[in-house]
């Protein structure tokens, strides 16, 4: 349900009382809504689902998780809880 | 694309089938919850390289294939009036009513504009004082604090002439409905990334415990699905159930508060009915007393009384519960195809039925005799 | 040039009956002395040859196609909202869209005709500026509107314009290039980048902006394919327009009864089209192209072929994508971006930007 695309925040302003922000997407800039990410700075990247800014990506945890999953029987069994 | 390309590499998913291969040393039956998923596992073929220990089925995670009837029914009465501009996301659009879809109504004159953002409809509504702007306020979770919002801008901004035709379901009601039907047998859950976004994953804390399965949420991209799976198996496989975050990087367990509150402000919990499922008990939000004036069922009381008809071939609910594949509906690639829809789940491009029929899981009949797509790939 | 750009009526035989009337009315249509107007000071001097210069009821082309030759004609109506749009507009689409119809067979263009539907209430200065382009993309491709007409609509029906071009083009002999020629073996090749032109459009309507603006790439295919039959065997070619890549895949593989295999990561994408697809929840195998040809060509000759495309101006981003294959006929298959397969089948219907 839910096309949430990752975007790069570019500029932040202010529209009808509400936190705006220029978002990039690989080359394309449209407008989205930040009041539900209200602390996002610029260069931060978050996923937008129909114009509203949902979350602000974690680059760390990302990177951190992809490492993990790229070593040699990652994850091991540790459960999902770690 | 940053966060996307990633996600798609072959090493790395090739790599991952690997860990799976061993992880796995029976048979397990997952259900992916979310429309969004099925459609990127059957596009990137992903469901063809899984080993066959891994059984996959698509459940009822498709806002648009869940539309009750009466609802797009009711769109259809609203678009059809020469005084109302009718805005909608455009999946919408080509789901079939009791006799046509909302493209009918456009192409014979209708007012029927497809909207990006619900904050487009409310533009349109301030550029057109003379007609009503009614949105077709659908979706999960996801989508909920962006409608909730267009309402919370139409009352502060005194709009007068805008209305919602709300039917949000939510997904922890549709997990219980389907862990206490007898007729599904599912032994763990790729929860929804993007709906957890919003919601957090504290409400699957309980459901776990109750049935005693894990349910992991899991992302969208042919990595982000093979991490879901592999965590999933990893807890099957040693006898533990609970709830995992593979969607670390988007997803908290306390989840966006903000967004909470605003949907918490503007809508409240209600009985919904899922179209080819039935009425699930809690399973949506409808509008608070307080913003009636938004709610378009109440500003145009005539469309409460529509009668629905359903086409008695097509048997979407039972694909919507993972109780058969769409190979297995008979009217499958027949009298129903994405051009002739019979359900919602046909022409909804993240339901089960259209993505199997757009990327190919089925023997086509030419002109020329039976063909059948080689699935062997590895 | 810019849709609203004033006409420069200066250039043209004596403007005053024009300058009466900033807007299209009836009676332009009328076939009396305001339509004559019309032709003589606006279509006549654009599109000025010696063919449009006879004004029968039918222009006689002295020229007849030799013995061996043959005769290639096709028609296409143009109804491209908006009438301009970033990279082009509806008089280049209606000029270049049929000289590539043509050019599919490979034949080269001899004339066009050109039917104009105006609605009542179309600024002169709109009609103009569509003309002047016309005429302009009728001198980039070599080719000479012979004959037209002009209908006046009432106002509310029709968007403002509509323009129908046929076109007849002259086969050289020997040539023969058709969508049943296809062959296993055979390689695959794309001219360049997908999906411009659709999301050109779209970014209009949808309100997308791009660091690097999308513009449509409508163009003249004719020279580029005169090009690729020097260098060797085509066998089939089609313009990638409605529907796209995968439409036209789907045909080929259908009226040449042959499957047809491609690798989705060797199909040339625009960044911007490939971020503005995800957004969209669009597919860009499907998204609309103008100025984009697919070709079927013998493998032996397709790396020649291929240096010849990215010799020229409209070929540069060319490449090989896929395979015609004896399995499935019919059906056409990608390789994902996985490893995975899928399925490409024909578009549904319109394409509808999605939320799920």
């Amino acid at each position: 349900m839910c096309l949430g695309i990752p975007g790069k925040v570019i500029e932040l302003y202010e529209a009808n009382g509400m936190k705006m922000a220029k978002v990039d997407f690989g080359g394309v800039v449209k407008e989205a809504c930040m009041e539900y990410v209200p602390e996002v700075k610029l260069g931060d990247y978050t996923i937008i689902h129909v114009g509203f800014g949902l979350s602000i990506l974690d680059e760390k945890e990302a990177f951190e998780t992809l490492d993990l999953l790229k070593q040699i029987d990652a994850l091991g069994d540790e459960g999902i809880a770690a | 694309m940053k966060y996307v390309e990633e996600y798609r590499d072959a090493d790395l998913t090739r790599k991952l089938l690997e860990d799976l291969r061993r992880a796995a040393t029976r048979s397990w039956t997952l259900m992916e919850v979310c429309g969004g998923q099925t459609h990127s596992i059957i596009k990137s073929g992903l469901d063809q390289m899984l080993p066959p220990e891994i059984n996959l089925i698509h459940g009822p995670g498709c806002p648009v294939c869940v539309t009750p009837l009466e609802l797009v029914d009711k769109a259809i009465a609203l678009a059809s009036r020469p005084d109302v501009i009718f805005t909608s996301y455009g999946d919408m659009l080509r789901v079939p009513g009791s006799d046509r879809d909302l493209f009918a109504v456009k192409a014979a004159g209708g007012d029927v504009r497809i909207v990006y953002s619900p904050l487009d409809a409310l533009k349109i509504a301030k550029k057109n004082p003379d007609k009503t702007v009614v949105f077709f306020a659908i979706g999960f979770e996801t989508t909920a604090p962006a409608n909730a919002m267009a309402v919370v801008q139409a009352k502060t901004q005194g709009l007068k002439n805008f209305a919602v035709l709300v039917s949000h379901v939510t997904v922890p009601a549709a997990i219980i409905a389907l862990m206490d039907s007898p007729d599904v047998s599912v032994d763990g859950f790729l929860a929804a990334g993007h709906v957890c976004t919003v919601m957090g994953y504290w409400e699957y804390e309980p459901l776990a415990e109750k049935y005693k399965i894990p349910i992991v949420v899991t992302g969208f991209e042919p990595v982000d699905i093979l991490h879901g799976i592999l965590d999933c198996v990893r807890e099957l496989e040693a006898g533990r159930f609970g709830v995992g975050n593979a969607y670390a990087r988007s997803v908290s367990r306390d989840g966006n508060k903000p967004a909470q509150a605003v949907i918490r402000k503007v809508f409240e919990m209600t009985d919904r009915g899922w179209r080819g499922i039935g009425v699930i008990p809690m399973s949506g939000y409808r509008l608070r007393e307080e913003f009636a004036a938004y709610d378009a069922e109440k500003r145009f009381p005539e469309i409460q009384t529509i009668r629905t008809h359903e086409s008695p071939l097509c048997i979407s609910g039972l694909v919507l519960q993972g109780r058969k594949k769409p190979l297995e509906c008979p009217a499958f690639g027949k009298e129903c195809t994405p051009q002739t829809p019979l359900g919602a789940t046909m022409v909804s491009s993240e339901g089960a039925c259209a993505a199997y029929y757009r990327y190919g899981r089925y023997e086509r009949k030419n002109n020329a005799p039976e063909q059948t797509v080689s699935t062997e790939n590895q | 040039m810019l849709m609203t750009e004033k006409l420069n009526l200066l250039g043209w035989t004596c403007p005053r009956p024009l300058q009466n009337y900033p807007t299209i009315v009836m009676g332009h249509g009328a076939g009396g002395k305001m339509m004559s107007d019309l032709i003589e000071h606006l279509f006549a001097p654009a599109f000025d040859n010696e063919w449009l210069g006879q004004m029968g009821d039918s222009t006689v082309l002295e020229q007849a196609a030799a013995s061996g030759q043959l005769l290639a004609f096709t028609t296409d109506s143009f109804v491209v909202s908006p009438l301009f749009f970033p990279g082009g507009n509806i008089g280049e689409l209606a000029v270049y869209g049929t000289v590539n119809d043509l050019a599919m067979r490979g034949a080269k263009p001899l004339a066009l005709s050109a039917g104009f539907i105006l609605e009542e209430g179309l600024p002169m200065d709109v009609l103009g500026n569509a003309v002047t382009a016309m005429a302009a993309a009728c001198r980039k491709a070599g080719v000479k509107v012979a004959t037209g007409d002009t209908k006046v609509v009432q106002r509310g029906h029709g968007d403002g314009l509509y323009i129908n071009t046929s076109g007849i083009g002259v086969i050289p002999e020997g040539l023969d290039i058709g969508p049943a020629n296809a062959r296993p073996g055979d390689a695959i090749l794309v001219s360049g980048t997908m999906g411009d032109h659709g999301i050109a459009i779209m970014s209009v309507r949808e309100g997308l902006t791009f660091q690097t603006e999308i513009r449509s790439d409508t163009a003249p295919l004719n020279g580029l394919v005169e090009a690729m039959i020097s260098a060797g065997s085509v066998h089939c070619l089609r313009d990638a327009t409605r529907g796209g890549l995968a439409a036209v895949l789907n045909e080929l593989a259908g009226t040449s009864k042959a499957g047809i295999e491609f690798d989705e990561q060797k199909v040339p994408l625009r960044p911007e089209v490939n971020a503005a697809c995800e957004m969209l929840g669009l597919d860009p195998l499907y998204v609309a192209n103008e100025g984009k040809l697919v070709a079927i060509v013998a493998a032996d000759r397709a790396e020649a072929i291929l240096e010849a495309m990215h010799r020229h101006e409209y070929g540069r981003d060319a490449a090989i994508i896929g395979t015609v294959v004896s399995e499935h006929p019919g059906l056409v298959t990608a390789k994902t971006s996985i490893g995975g397969m899928r399925v490409v089948d024909l578009p549904a219907g319109e394409l509808l930007p999605r939320i799920c």
